[in-house]
């Protein structure tokens, strides 16, 4: 039953990535890539990776998605050019995809529990994580203790790219943005005609950040963590933002404010790094944070997954308000 | 040969170059950042694959349960999505700019206006 899930799930994300090849109208584009990541996601829940689909799901089609939009919005929405030497690109593409499967062929095969994959570190995360962190949720371990490292390395590289985004597009004439709506035409009011709209984004408003605050402080026992929480709160504002408009969605919380707290996130991940230091213990050891070692990794996973989700909440947002006021400026 | 037993791997593959093949042809450059999401994704897959159980389960301890898929690449796949997009939003502002440039989206007016400089 579930090879056929996963046989007919994967036929469906190859028609998806053919069709999102031969259509030329960018709209259907990124709505067929949206479908792309929910079946993606769908893919993943039946490989047993249920925090991989959760933020698929949240980051591939709603905040990716929208990012797109944004930008046919404010350039094109139509493909205007053929592909170029479609058949050499074709012969390239068959030579490199026919090496790749020869490749496949020393592969053990899918769900082989012997596989060397299954042999070397995994056994231990599976047997003594608990013994050794204390959290249900191994994925969770392994994110933010045994492998804090590279967490740490992540949230980094999603805060540099925030930073470029707003160092790139920025919000140039932003205090005037609203000025120049209004000399434009171009009321909040256009949406506010959507009133049953209006009135049930503003029932969900609250659930969803509820769930945010769910997903976050519950990763360690269930799926989510820092990742997937800081996306969903992001998209509770991004719901907001494109219901009641930029100006609103600003006066809620600014690019500044937004910036100070993606910093603090950054800060309070390495400061629990430089702590562990400082009590004697190695970086990101959080044994050293309490008298009982379970207790410190307790409150060191739930610090640093606190930084994780501060960041990436606000990375999205602030990226989210740049290139909507690209938008508000072109018009 | 069974056909199960490589048939993920495969439409990874497939997926991959699908994305290879939209990112070398196609001159509109959101059309190109969304084929290299497609080959990032593939890869995504490639990796989840991997980390499959024969009859395993989700990897959160629960009592009586024995077998779970391997959590490892999961870690791995998972801040990869999120760094994804940050990535394609840098990507996607790089658009925005050359928009503002030159007026198109298209590499090959784009390469016309450059040469009539």
């Amino acid at each position: 039953m579930e090879l056929i899930i996963d046989i007919t799930l994967l036929t469906f994300l190859g028609i998806t990535a053919l069709a999102i090849n031969r259509i030329d109208k960018l709209f259907c584009v990124i709505m067929l890539s949206g479908i792309y990541s929910l079946l993606c996601a769908s893919l993943f829940v039946t490989m047993d990776a249920v925090d991989v689909a959760f933020t698929e799901a949240a980051v591939g089609t709603g905040i990716a998605t929208v990012l797109l939009l944004s930008t046919i919005g404010a350039t094109d929405t139509q493909q205007r050019s053929a592909p170029r030497r479609p058949l050499f690109a074709l012969l390239v593409v068959c030579a490199t995809g026919a090496i790749l499967i020869y490749g496949t062929m020393d592969m053990p095969a899918f769900g082989d529990p012997d596989a060397p994959i299954h042999q070397h570190v995994a056994p231990r995360y599976l047997q003594e994580s608990q013994q050794e962190i204390g959290s249900d949720n191994i994925v969770t371990s392994i994110l933010s203790s045994y492998r804090g490292f590279d967490t740490l390395g992540e949230t980094v590289v999603i805060f540099t790219a925030g930073l470029s985004v707003v160092g790139l597009i920025g919000f140039r004439g932003m205090q005037k943005f609203g000025d120049r709506q209004r000399a434009a035409g171009i009321t909040q009011d256009d949406m506010g005609k959507h009133l049953v709209l209006r009135i049930v984004i503003k029932m969900f408003i609250p659930l969803i950040l509820l769930f945010a605050l769910y997903v976050q402080f519950h990763g360690d026992f269930g799926p989510g963590g820092g990742f997937q929480a800081g996306v969903i709160f992001a998209s509770g504002f991004i719901f907001y933002t494109l219901m009641f408009g930029l100006d609103a969605a600003m006066r809620v919380v600014s690019p500044r404010t937004l910036s100070y707290i993606a910093a603090l996130g950054v800060l309070i991940y390495g400061g629990v790094g430089v702590a562990t230091l400082l009590m004697g213990g190695n970086f990101l050891d959080y044994n050293v944070l309490r008298s009982n070692p379970l207790q410190g990794q307790h409150l060191g996973i739930f610090l640093i997954e606190l930084g994780v989700g501060t960041t990436v909440f606000s990375i999205m947002v602030l990226i989210f308000f740049a290139f909507s006021s690209r938008k508000g400026l072109r018009q | 040969m069974n056909i199960g037993a490589h048939y993920n791997y495969w439409v990874a593959i497939f997926l991959m170059m699908t994305g290879f093949y939209v990112v070398i042809t196609h001159g509109n450059l959101i059309k190109k950042l969304i084929g290299l999401n497609l080959f990032t994704t593939s890869v995504f897959i490639l990796y989840i694959s991997m980390a499959k159980v024969k009859g395993g389960t989700a990897p959160i301890i629960a009592p009586g349960i024995e077998v779970y898929s391997n959590p490892l690449p999961h870690v791995l796949i998972l801040t990869a999505i999120v760094v994804g997009v940050a990535t394609t939003a840098v990507g996607l502002a790089l658009v925005l700019l050359i928009y503002d440039r030159y007026g198109t989206i298209e590499e090959d007016e784009i390469s016309l206006k450059d040469d009539a400089l």
